[in-house]
């Protein structure tokens, strides 16, 4: 808002971008904002949390992924750019796509120093757990009066513990996890054997039939390419390998709760 | 052997007969047209929610502020109208009973803002812990509702765009001449003003 009035003091040339700017703003926010990329579990971009805190949370957020598959994300920003919070971490959340795809149950702490706004942002599958109520309560009791002092690394630190206990005391959300996570790894998918006896199907089809061939080459790939494009949306499919930390296609419905100080 | 894979062709002409009109989007409409009546029952499931919630926030307030009788009633009032105008996903292409909707909903919410306003006015009210649970939780109700909403509004574009745009409005005149395009919220006067505060 400041940007904008004293860009428009510039003259009649600026006050038409400036109000272009605002047109843009308002019709397409999602395109417009520059949101920090995914790089790690810990998104520093404000640059306020120390080297040894920052590894520390890292480690719990892992550990917690380990044992749930809950993601849990800390992103610091330089500025919301004109964004209310609320919407910001929605859309932030959506576009990392944090927590498993199925489960939703990621979790993004979000803090804005310029601003001073703070967001517990909830993946649906956890909002059962990590109540907005909740959520408030760690904002105002753990993060909000440490901030307050200029400590945004203890202040993070001890909202990283908050959630992590409020996400691991749950008995019924926890103790069923580990075993679901193991039976999943151990059978077979009914559907998984009906696709690999489809898969070879469709090769034995190939190599024993030219008209198969034709067909193939000339209305399948077709339509696979024109629908290819419109497939953006969420990135999933969990960890990347090579030690690089992705979301697994999680949404977010907007629980969770702000707080500023 | 050789009748078998003549058969095996047959069915697979058919397999990809399917296939490419779906690849020519035969299918888009009623999948866009799902999924906006899905994210309309998410918008209608968060109001739902946010009408739960405030007899509980109308005791506590209750008990703290019993003066303020004409606030508290004009918010029960609210909710009464508010949950009684229900729109079912066939109703969707209706604008006048989605308006509906929208003014018995912002209704409530211009209620629910004085109530917010005057709680102010009451340290008792304000320090109390179901309170201010309540005041979390209604307005992490309030964010929900902003959500589903938008998603809803960007679902309802993307249909009515495939209704009017190639190769959508092929289908849509043809085997989905009952489609209609859906009625757009519309960010309305009362939603964008803030609650009046009352002395």
């Amino acid at each position: 808002m400041d940007a904008v009035s004293i860009l428009s003091a510039g003259g009649g040339r600026k006050r038409l971008a400036a109000a272009l700017m605002v047109a843009l703003f308002a019709i397409a926010p999602a395109f417009a904002i520059n949101f920090p990329a995914l790089t790690g579990r810990v998104v520093d971009q404000a640059n306020v949390i120390q080297l040894d805190t920052r590894s520390a949370i890292e480690q719990k957020s892992a550990d917690l992924e380990e044992k749930s598959g809950i993601q849990l994300v800390v992103a610091t920003v330089n500025s919301l750019e004109g964004q209310e919070i609320e919407p910001y971490a929605n859309e932030l959340f959506r576009k990392w796509g944090l927590g498993e795809k199925q489960k939703n149950n990621g979790v993004l702490l979000l803090v804005a120093p310029n601003e001073r706004r703070v967001r517990i942002e909830v993946g649906y599958g956890l909002e059962g757990t990590l109540t907005d109520a909740l959520s408030k309560v760690i904002i105002s009791n753990a993060m909000a009066p440490r901030f307050k002092a200029g400590n945004f690394g203890e202040g993070i630190s001890r909202g990283i513990d908050d959630i992590i206990t409020v996400l691991t005391t749950d008995a019924s959300e926890w103790q069923q996890r580990p075993s679901l996570r193991l039976d999943h790894q151990q059978t077979v998918d009914p559907a998984d054997w009906i696709l690999l006896a489809a898969l070879f199907g469709f090769f034995i089809l190939f190599i024993v039939s030219p008209t198969f061939r034709w067909l193939f080459f000339n209305i399948v790939l077709n339509v696979l390419a024109s629908s290819g494009s419109s497939r953006g949306g969420y990135s999933g499919g969990g960890y990347s390998g090579g030690g690089g930390f992705s979301g697994g296609g999680g949404s977010s419905g907007g629980g969770g709760a702000s707080g500023s100080w | 052997m050789v009748v078998s894979m003549a058969r095996i062709r047959g069915v697979l002409a058919v397999i990809l007969l399917g296939l490419t009109v779906a690849g020519c989007g035969y299918n888009t409409i009623p999948t866009l047209e799902e999924q906006a009546k899905a994210k309309w029952s998410d918008v209608q499931n968060n109001y739902q929610r946010r009408a739960d919630l405030i007899p509980n926030l109308v005791a506590t307030v209750q008990g703290y502020a019993k003066q303020e009788r004409e606030v508290l009633t004009s918010v029960i009032e609210a909710r009464a109208k508010a949950t009684s105008v229900k729109i079912d996903a066939s109703q969707l292409t209706d604008p006048e009973k989605v308006k509906q909707f929208q003014d018995a909903q912002n209704q409530l919410s211009g209620a629910l803002g004085r109530l917010i306003a005057v709680s102010e006015n009451y340290p008792d009210l304000k320090s109390n812990q179901n309170f201010l649970a309540l005041q979390s939780q209604l307005e992490g109700t309030e964010n929900r509702i902003a959500v589903a909403r938008r998603d809803y509004i960007e679902s309802v574009r993307a249909y009515n765009t495939e209704l009017r745009t190639f190769p959508g409005v092929l289908w849509a005149s043809t085997f989905f001449r009952s489609n209609k395009p859906m009625a757009e919220f519309t960010a309305s006067e009362g939603s964008a003003k803030p609650p009046q505060v009352k002395f």
